[in-house]
C-alpha cells in the first residue's frame, strides 16, 4: 500500500506511476516540454498475472485467480531502458510510464522536477488512502459495559 | 453423438439482433454505462471477478452489461477473454497483513488490537426498502470522517491465539513450493490444499454457500467461529525477469475470512483450534466465509476425521463447484441431440414391438 520500506527510489516511482491515472501520467509527460526520442522495445501489451496468496495469510501458497496487467518497454536514444508494469489494460498509460521510467534514470535536467511532481502525486495517493481509512475509523465500535445492579 | 448439420445461420443471426434489443430494454429509458455498473453494482462486479477468476473491474462491469446481469454468463465471458491473453507470470504472494483495512471484525474477540471496524456493511440495516433510491435526484451521500486513520497494519486474529500454541499453525511447507495451477494442469485426487483453495476461490458462491450451510446444520462436524473477516486494499507486487526486483503494480480489493473451528485432537495432534481460510476478490464476504468453512471441512482427511458428508468429500466439492463448467454441461442439453434421440426412439419402438409379439405368442400358446 504505502511506500514500502527498503524500496529503492526506482521502485518508489514505478509504484507511484502504476497507481496513477492515465491522465496524470500523461500530464507528467507533457511537463517535459518535448518528449525525448525513444524506441519501443516491447510494445504495450496486456496479459494476465496469476495472483498468489497464502493459506491463512501466511501458510502454503495457492493461486487465487488472475488479474489483467499491461507492460511496456522503451529505450531512449542514449540507451537507457524504461519499463512499466501496471494492473489494468491501459496501453497508453503503459507507454507513457515507460518513457518516464527511462527519463528518471538519466541525468536529464527534467529529472528533479519530475521527482517533485511524483512526490506530489504520491502525497495525493496517500491523502486519498488516509480519507478512506478515516471513514472506516468512523465505523469503529466503542464498547461500553452496562453497570449491573447489586440486587 | 453430434452430427454436423448445415442450416440455421439466418436464425442465429436474427437471434443475435433480438437479444441485443432485449438487452437494451425500453429505449426511452437511459442506457447503463459500464462505469455506472462498475461504480454502483460493485458487489455484482466482485462476484463476476471471482467466478470469472480474473480481477478487472471494468471488464467485469462490461460482462454484466453484455450478459444482461446474468452472473454466470458474465463469468463465462471473463474466462473466455482470459484465454486470449498471454500470462506474464505470477505475483509475489499477496500479503493480507499489510491490507489497508476498510472493515475488520471478529466474532471471537471483543477487544482486539486495532478494534472492531464495521466498515461498509448491510449487516445492521433493517432490510426495509429505501424508496428514496427509486426517486430521481438523490443528494450525494456523505460518510462520517474520523479525526484519525486506523492503524496502518492489524494483526490477523488467528495469529493472536497462535502465540499460545492453541491454534493450528499456518506455515508454508518446506521449500515453499510453487502452487498447483488448475488452469494449466488437471486436478488429481487426493487434492492438496493449494488445489482445493484455488478451486474454491473460483467456485460458485451459491454452491459453496449451500455446502457451508450443510456443514453448519450437521452434515459435517464443524463448529465454526468467524475468527476474523477483513476487507481492504492490498498491493500487488511482481518481479519481472528483466528487472530482477519487485515492482508495485497497484492495489486490489480483497475480502479475507479466517474461520476458527473446534478440534478434539487425535493420536498425533493435541486438542486445538483448527482453521479454514477464505479469500475473494472485491467485497465478497459471503463467498469468503463459505470458502473458509469448506476449506476446513475438506481438511477432514488431514485430521483423521470421517468423510461421510458431501462437504467433506473433495472430489464431490471440487468437481462441482465451478459454475462455468457446470452450466456448460447442463446447458449443452439444449444443443441438438437429434441423432441420439432418434436412436433411442428406434430402440424403444423395437423393444415395444418385440414385447407385443411375445405377448401375442404367449396368449396364442395359452389358448
Amino acid at each position: 500500500m504505502s511506500a514500502h520500506k527498503h524500496q529503492t527510489e526506482r521502485q518508489y516511482w514505478m509504484g507511484v506511476l502504476a497507481r496513477s491515472t492515465a491522465d496524470s501520467v500523461a500530464s507528467l509527460l507533457v511537463s517535459l516540454g518535448t518528449v525525448p526520442a525513444y524506441e519501443v522495445i516491447k510494445r504495450p501489451e496486456t496479459g494476465t498475472l496469476m495472483l498468489e496468496a497464502r493459506a491463512g495469510g501466511a501458510g502454503r501458497r495457492f493461486n487465487t485467480g488472475e488479474a489483467t496487467l499491461t507492460r511496456c518497454v522503451v529505450r531512449l536514444a542514449d540507451g537507457t531502458m524504461g519499463f512499466s508494469y501496471a494492473l489494468g489494460r491501459d496501453r497508453k498509460k503503459a507507454e507513457h510510464a515507460a518513457i518516464l521510467d527511462a527519463v528518471l534514470q538519466t541525468e536529464s535536467a527534467h529529472r528533479s522536477d519530475l521527482l517533485v511532481m511524483i512526490d506530489r502525486i504520491a502525497e495525493e495517493q496517500q491523502a486519498q488512502r488516509n480519507i478512506v481509512s478515516r471513514k472506516a475509523a468512523a465505523t469503529k465500535v466503542n464498547f461500553f459495559t452496562l453497570v449491573r445492579g447489586d440486587g | 453423438m453430434y452430427v454436423a448439420v448445415k442450416g440455421g445461420e439466418a436464425a442465429i443471426l436474427a437471434t443475435h439482433d433480438l437479444v441485443a434489443e432485449e438487452r437494451r430494454g425500453d429505449p426511452s429509458v437511459p442506457e447503463l454505462s459500464v462505469a455506472q455498473i462498475r461504480e454502483q453494482m460493485q458487489l455484482s462486479v466482485a462476484r463476476v471477478m471471482n467466478e470469472g477468476s480474473l480481477y478487472d473491474e471494468d471488464l467485469a462491469a462490461l460482462a454484466l452489461k453484455q450478459a444482461q446481469g446474468d452472473m454466470i454468463e458474465a463469468a463465462f465471458l471473463m474466462r473466455a477473454y482470459r484465454t486470449t491473453l498471454p500470462r506474464f507470470g505470477s505475483s509475489v504472494p499477496l500479503d493480507t497483513a499489510t491490507m489497508a483495512i476498510r472493515r475488520r471484525i471478529s466474532a471471537t474477540y471483543k477487544d482486539l488490537p486495532g478494534g472492531q471496524v464495521l466498515g461498509p456493511t448491510y449487516d445492521y440495516t433493517h432490510r426495509l426498502f429505501d424508496f428514496a433510491l427509486m426517486a430521481n435526484g438523490e443528494d450525494a451521500p456523505s460518510a462520517a470522517i474520523a479525526p484519525e486513520a486506523l492503524d496502518a497494519t492489524m494483526q490477523r486474529v488467528p495469529d493472536i491465539l497462535g502465540d499460545e500454541g492453541l491454534m493450528e499453525p499456518e506455515v508454508p511447507p518446506a521449500d515453499d513450493p510453487r502452487p498447483f495451477d488448475l488452469t494449466r494442469d488437471p486436478i488429481e485426487f487426493p487434492a492438496d490444499r493449494d488445489v482445493r483453495l484455488q478451486t474454491l476461490a473460483r467456485g460458485d458462491e451459491g454452491f459453496l454457500l449451500g455446502l457451508a450451510y450443510s456443514v453448519q446444520r450437521g452434515f459435517g462436524g464443524n463448529h465454526p467461529f468467524a475468527g476474523e473477516i477483513r476487507l481492504g486494499e492490498v498491493a500487488v507486487q511482481f518481479v519481472p525477469e528483466e528487472l530482477g526486483f519487485a515492482v508495485d503494480l497497484g492495489d486490489i480489493t480483497l475480502t479475507e475470512c479466517q474461520m476458527v473451528n473446534q478440534f478434539q485432537g487425535s493420536k498425533d495432534q493435541p486438542p486445538q483450534f483448527t482453521r479454514g481460510y477464505g479469500l475473494s476478490f472485491g467485497h465478497a464476504e459471503r463467498k469468503a466465509m463459505s470458502m473458509a468453512i469448506i476449506d476446513r471441512s475438506l481438511k477432514a482427511r488431514d485430521f483423521g476425521e470421517a468423510t461421510e458428508y458431501p462437504a467433506q468429500q473433495e472430489e464431490f466439492v471440487l468437481y462441482h463447484a465451478d459454475n462455468v463448467e457446470a452450466s456448460g454441461f447442463v446447458e449443452h442439453l439444449k444443443l441438438p441431440h437429434y441423432v441420439d434421440f432418434q436412436g433411442e426412439l428406434e430402440l424403444l419402438r423395437k423393444i415395444r414391438a418385440e414385447q407385443e409379439e411375445r405377448a401375442i405368442a404367449l396368449k396364442e400358446a395359452a389358448e
